[in-house]
């Protein structure tokens, strides 16, 4: 892959970053989300479903979460994305499942 | 406000979503082609599409004042048959005269397959060739990051490809620095349950820059918001963004992308 960079401008913040109201609007919904991933993990658990290669990889990829580095979301959608460099030979369906899974195992549920 | 939709399949719309848009701000809709929800059995089944997407969605468009641009493909969840996918390259170029269209798009990678990316290859030397713009889909969920380097590789190597003609859509977090530090247009679909929420969208503005990058809903028939694009708008403006910058990255973006191809006209 060719190295050349094309700069780009940094972004920036607004001057007045509202701190207090990001988490004033944003906290409510994130705390949420949190409970119904706690919840599902809980549930499929309860299910005997938690062995299931994507909830191996949601719960991997949580620990992202609590590591204390910066850039979380690019880490997690790292973690749960295909690793692989080569086109693959053949389509295994239309649709990605959301998860990554080895492809010494058949490699995608369908 | 004031606001372009880049990337919408208004065929799947209602012109309840249409009237909506304008109320909203919208000042234009970009329609790629895309996949119906099912294989078409033939070519014929394009042209009839193309047709849809040049002739009457326009005219359905114009009856809420709203310009309507289209992009013409084959999609890559289609291009794993060879055949068909060369039948229907063969009868784009008829249908690029239309005044309508600004290029060709959604092309790109659906599972990284030798076959879609030979048809991917396919459709860019045609864009070459007819010196046209480009509109890149990228995969979803664990496929993007592999598709998105297969597509910037193969981008990057093709001799006649000038990458800011060149937009490559639904990028997030992982991707986007990837596709604008090559030099390419970046944009980022808001849907409500998988690519990127307009909080995210908002934080990818805010740490990799405004300048190359548009936002879309890319509605569809699929679980998404025809309205998704202002409802980024009063995130960023509930941050303190100005009004300058909304209209920046909402409106002068798109218009700044869209008008290298000179039938991207706007009304007064």
């Amino acid at each position: 892959m060719p190295t050349k960079r094309t700069p780009r401008p940094q972004g920036k913040l607004p001057a007045a970053a509202a701190s207090r109201a990001l988490v004033d609007h944003g906290f409510v919904p994130v705390r949420a989300k949190l409970i119904e991933v706690a919840a599902f993990l809980d549930r499929v658990e309860r299910h005997g479903a938690a062995d299931d290669f994507r909830c191996v990889a949601l719960r991997t990829a949580a620990q992202v979460l609590l590591d204390g580095k910066p850039e979380r979301a690019r880490r997690i959608l790292e973690r749960l994305s295909d690793p692989t460099t080569k086109p693959d030979a053949v389509s295994t369906g239309k649709a990605a499942l959301g998860a990554w899974q080895k492809p010494s195992s058949p490699k995608r549920a369908k | 406000m004031r606001y372009i939709e880049p990337h919408g399949h208004m065929v799947s719309r209602t012109t309840d979503d249409y009237q909506a848009m304008v109320t909203a701000g919208c000042v234009a809709v970009c329609e790629p082609a895309f996949w119906a929800g099912f294989d078409r059995s033939s070519a014929d089944g394009f042209r009839d599409y193309f047709r849809q997407i040049t002739e009457y969605e326009p005219a359905r468009a114009a009856k809420f004042l709203l310009p309507h641009f289209a992009w013409l493909c084959i999609n890559p969840k289609e291009a794993e048959d060879l055949a068909l996918a060369a039948d229907v390259l063969a009868m784009i170029p008829e249908f690029l005269t239309k005044p309508n269209v600004l290029g060709i798009g959604e092309i790109g990678l659906n599972r990284n397959t030798r076959n879609e990316l030979k048809v991917f290859e396919q459709h860019v030397d045609l864009a070459v060739k007819y010196n046209q713009l480009i509109l890149v889909h990228t995969p979803h969920l664990e496929d993007k990051l592999k598709g998105t380097r297969l597509i910037v590789d193969l981008l990057r190597s093709h001799p006649g490809v000038k990458p800011e003609r060149v937009i490559i859509d639904h990028v997030e977090e992982h991707t986007v620095n990837l596709v604008l530090d090559r030099g390419f247009w970046a944009g980022i679909t808001l849907y409500p349950d998988s690519k990127s929420s307009p909080p995210r969208a908002v934080d990818m503005l805010e740490t990799s820059g405004h300048d190359r990058i548009w936002l879309n809903s890319a509605c569809d028939w699929g679980v998404s918001d025809p309205l998704a694009v202002p409802k980024a708008a009063f995130e960023m403006r509930r941050r303190g963004h100005t009004a300058a910058y909304v209209d920046h990255v909402l409106y002068q973006n798109p218009v700044r992308f869209l008008s290298q191809c000179p039938k991207f006209r706007l009304g007064a």
